[in-house]
C-alpha cells in the first residue's frame, strides 16, 4: 500500500474520533460566543461552531482551525461591499449552511466569498453567496468537496466581476451540484488536474459557464450550462472527459455551446448541443472522438477551424441546424466523419440496411461561401441559395469532396441524453 | 369606383383559382402545424413557401385576370366612368381576393393553433404583412405589364422574368458582387441592395425577426441595429410602400393615356 493511501485511511480514521471529542460552539446575540470571532478564537481542531441565524457584520473572518462551521436558519454573514468573508488556511474544515454576501467588487484584490488558500480536505456544501465578487475560491489546495452551492453574482461586465467557483493549481477537487448564475466564468479551473465536475448549473455568466485552462484528467458530466455567453471553453488541456451534459441557448453573435482550443486526447460523447449559435468551435484539437451526441437547431452543428487533426465524429445526431459543417477544405484529410444521422441528408437506401447508399457531403457550397464572404448571410434561405445548393449536391463542382459521411443513417440514434 | 370593386370581387372570390389557392394555404399551414411543435419552424417553413409562391401566383393571377377581363374592360370604357375608378377597382380587387385568400388560408390554422396567446404573434403578423404586401406589389407590377403590352405572350414572358429576377437573379448578381468586393466593408451595400428587391426585404424582416441575426455576426449586427431601429424600420416600410406605389402610379399614368 502505498504511502498516500495509508495516510487517506489514517485521516478518515481520525475524523470520527475528532468529533466525539468535538465540543459545541454556538453563536449568536444571546449565546455564550456573540460573535464568529470569538468562536473561532476559543475553538480548537476539531469543535463544531453553530452559528444561528442572525446578521453578523465581522469583516474578513479568517478560519486557521480545523473546525465545522455550520448555519442553522441561514445566518447572513455579510461584507458590507468591503472585505473578502470567510479565508480558510487550515485542513479538514467544512462550512454549511451559510448565507454570504456583499463581498464588494475590487479592481486590486481578487475578494472571495469563501476563500480555500493552502489546504486539503475542506468541505463547502449547501450555502448561499450572493453578490460576492468571487464566489468560491481555490487555491494551492486539493482533495475539496464543494456541493450544493448556490452562488448568484450580479454581473454586469466581465472585466469588473469574478468568477462563481474559482480554482487555482488544485488537485482531485469534486465540484457538484451547485448552481452558479451571473458571474463572468460559472465555474474556473486553472491548473488544476485529476477532478470532477458534475451535476451543476450555469447559467446566465457573461462569458462562460465553465472553463478550463492549462487543466488535464479532468472529467465533467450531468451539467447544464444554460444562456452563458459559452457554454464550456476547454483551452490548452488534454484529457478532459465530458459526458452527459446539455449546452443550451447559448445564443448571441459570439456565442458557442462548447469552445475546445488547443485540447488532447479527449472524448466527447452523450451530450446534448440545442439552440446554440454554434455547437461546438474546434480550433487546434487533436485526438478527439466526438460520438452520440445531439446537435439540435444550432446555427452550425460544428465549426472546425485549422490545425485539426484526427478528430473523429461517430454516430452522431444532426438535427435541424442550419449549417451543419464549417470548416476548411483541407479537414476532411486528416478528420472523419462517419456514421452520423445528418436530417438534411437526401439519399436512398435500397438494400434496406438502415445506412445511406450515398454519401453525405456536410460542406455546402452556401456555407463555403459563408466562410469567405460572412456577409452572404444575408443570403440565408433564399431561393436562389437553396438552387445552388441543390445544383452543387448533384453535381460537386466546389465542395471538398473529402469532407463526406461514407455510411449516413436513415433514421436518428435513440441516444442517452439528460433532457 | 366602390360598385366595379365589388362586382369584381364577386366574381374572383367565386372563380376556382382563388379557392383553390386558399385551400392551399389552408392545408398547407394545418399541416405544418400538425407535424411540427415547433412555432418558429412552422412560421420559416411558411416564409419559404410564402416567400417563393405569394410573389408568383399574384404576378400569375393577376396578369391572367387581367388579360380575360379586356373585354369587359372595354364595355366599361365606354359607359360614363372615370379610367383610374375602373382600373382601381379592377386592381384592389384582385389584391383584395389574393389578399383575403392568404389571409383565411394561414390565418385561419394559427387561430385555431391559439397563435393570439403565443409569444410568436408578433414574427406571425411579421409574415402575414410581408405576405399582403408582396401580394400588392407583384399583382401592381402584373397589372402594369398587361396594361403595356397588348400581346399575351410578350406580358406573360416579361412577367415571368420579372418574378424570375426578383426571386432568383437579383440575389446571384448580390452575391457576386459580395463575393467580387469581397476585400471591402461590405454592411452597407447588402443594407442598401436588399432595400431594392421586396422579396430580399420581406426575407430579411422576417429572418431578423426568428433570431436568426445572432448567425450573421457583424452583418447581422448592422441589419438588425439598422433594421430594429425607428429609422431603419420606417425606411424598409417606405421602400415595401415605394414597392406598392410604383407599379400603381404607373397603372395610373398608363390607363389614363392608352388607347384601347
Amino acid at each position: 500500500m502505498t504511502k498516500k493511501k495509508l495516510l487517506l485511511i489514517l485521516c478518515g480514521l481520525s475524523l470520527p474520533l475528532q468529533s466525539m471529542f468535538a465540543a459545541r460552539l454556538e453563536v449568536c446575540p444571546s449565546c455564550s460566543y456573540q460573535t464568529i470571532h470569538s468562536a473561532l478564537e476559543n475553538a480548537s481542531d476539531g469543535d463544531q461552531i453553530i452559528i444561528k441565524s442572525g446578521l453578523y457584520r465581522e469583516g474578513n473572518i479568517q478560519v486557521t482551525k480545523s473546525v465545522h462551521l455550520l448555519g442553522e436558519g441561514w445566518p447572513v454573514l455579510d461584507g458590507e461591499g468591503q472585505t473578502e468573508i470567510l479565508t480558510i488556511t487550515a485542513r479538514h474544515v467544512l462550512i454549511e449552511g451559510l448565507e454570504i454576501r456583499n463581498v464588494g467588487n475590487s479592481y486590486i484584490e481578487d475578494r472571495a466569498g469563501i476563500r480555500l488558500r493552502n489546504t486539503r480536505f475542506c468541505t463547502i456544501r449547501n450555502n448561499r453567496l450572493v453578490n460576492t465578487f468571487f464566489g468560491i475560491y481555490l487555491e494551492h489546495s486539493a482533495d475539496c468537496v464543494i456541493s450544493g452551492n448556490e452562488v448568484l453574482g450580479e454581473a454586469l461586465e466581465e472585466n469588473s466581476s469574478g468568477n462563481a467557483i474559482h480554482c487555482w493549481y488544485c488537485q482531485r477537487l469534486t465540484i457538484r451540484d451547485n448552481q452558479v448564475y451571473r458571474h463572468r466564468d460559472g465555474i474556473y479551473f486553472e491548473f488544476v488536474d485529476n477532478s470532477q465536475i458534475f451535476g451543476n448549473t450555469s447559467k446566465d455568466n457573461l462569458r462562460y459557464g465553465l472553463h478550463f485552462m492549462f487543466s488535464n484528467d479532468d472529467y465533467y458530466y450531468e451539467n447544464r450550462f444554460i444562456q452563458n455567453g459559452a457554454g464550456v471553453a476547454v483551452m490548452f488541456s488534454k484529457c478532459i472527459d465530458m459526458d452527459h451534459n446539455i449546452f443550451a441557448s447559448n445564443w448571441g453573435r459570439a456565442s458557442y455551446g462548447l469552445l475546445l482550443k488547443e485540447l488532447t486526447d479527449t472524448d466527447i460523447r452523450n451530450n446534448s448541443f440545442r439552440e446554440n449559435t454554434i455547437g461546438i468551435y474546434v480550433e487546434g484539437c487533436s485526438r478527439i472522438d466526438y460520438h452520440h451526441n445531439e446537435f439540435k437547431q444550432n446555427g452550425w452543428a460544428l465549426k472546425m477551424s485549422g490545425g485539426c487533426l484526427d478528430n473523429h465524429l461517430q454516430e452522431n445526431n444532426f438535427i435541424g441546424n442550419s449549417f451543419d459543417l464549417s470548416t476548411l477544405a483541407s479537414a476532411g484529410t486528416e478528420n472523419t466523419f462517419d456514421n452520423n444521422y445528418w436530417s438534411e441528408y437526401s439519399g436512398y437506401d435500397l438494400d434496406h440496411n438502415g445506412e445511406g447508399d450515398i454519401p453525405y457531403l456536410p460542406m455546402k457550397l452556401f456555407n463555403q461561401i459563408v466562410q469567405q464572404t460572412p456577409e452572404a448571410l444575408i443570403l440565408l434561405r433564399s431561393l436562389f441559395i437553396d438552387l445552388l445548393n441543390f445544383s452543387e449536391k448533384v453535381s460537386p463542382v466546389f465542395t471538398p469532396e473529402n469532407i463526406r459521411d461514407l455510411h449516413p443513417k436513415m433514421n436518428p440514434y435513440t441516444l442517452n441524453i439528460r433532457s | 369606383m366602390l360598385k366595379i370593386f365589388r362586382f369584381y370581387f364577386f366574381d374572383l372570390i367565386r372563380s376556382r383559382w382563388t379557392v383553390l389557392y386558399a385551400l392551399f394555404y389552408l392545408l398547407l399551414t394545418s399541416a405544418l402545424l400538425l407535424l411540427s411543435p415547433n412555432l418558429s419552424k412552422v412560421i420559416i417553413s411558411l416564409m419559404n413557401i410564402v416567400l417563393f409562391l405569394v410573389p408568383l401566383i399574384a404576378s400569375m393571377l393577376g396578369i391572367m385576370y387581367f388579360y380575360s377581363s379586356r373585354d369587359f374592360i372595354e364595355l366599361l370604357l365606354a359607359q360614363p366612368l372615370r379610367r383610374s375608378t375602373i382600373f382601381f377597382g379592377q386592381y384592389l380587387s384582385i389584391v383584395g381576393s389574393l389578399g383575403l385568400s392568404l389571409l383565411l388560408g394561414i390565418g385561419i390554422p394559427f387561430l385555431l393553433y391559439g397563435i393570439l396567446s403565443s409569444a410568436e404573434i408578433w414574427n406571425y403578423l411579421v409574415l402575414l404583412g410581408t405576405g399582403l404586401m408582396l401580394t400588392f406589389i407583384f399583382s401592381g407590377i402584373a397589372f402594369w405589364i398587361a396594361l403595356k403590352h397588348e400581346n399575351r405572350i410578350k406580358g406573360f414572358g416579361l412577367m415571368i422574368l420579372c418574378w424570375l429576377f426578383f426571386a432568383v437573379i437579383y440575389d446571384g448578381l448580390f452575391l457576386l458582387g459580395l463575393s467580387w468586393f469581397n476585400d471591402y466593408p461590405l454592411e452597407k451595400f447588402a443594407l442598401g441592395a436588399s432595400l431594392f428587391n421586396p422579396i430580399d426585404l420581406s426575407r430579411i424582416l422576417i429572418l431578423l425577426k426568428l433570431d436568426i441575426a445572432a448567425l450573421m455576426g457583424f452583418t447581422g449586427a448592422v441589419f438588425s441595429k439598422f433594421l430594429g431601429s425607428g429609422l431603419g424600420m420606417l425606411i424598409s416600410m417606405a421602400s415595401l410602400l415605394l414597392w406598392v406605389g410604383f407599379p400603381i402610379w404607373r397603372i395610373r399614368a398608363i390607363s389614363l393615356k392608352k388607347d384601347f
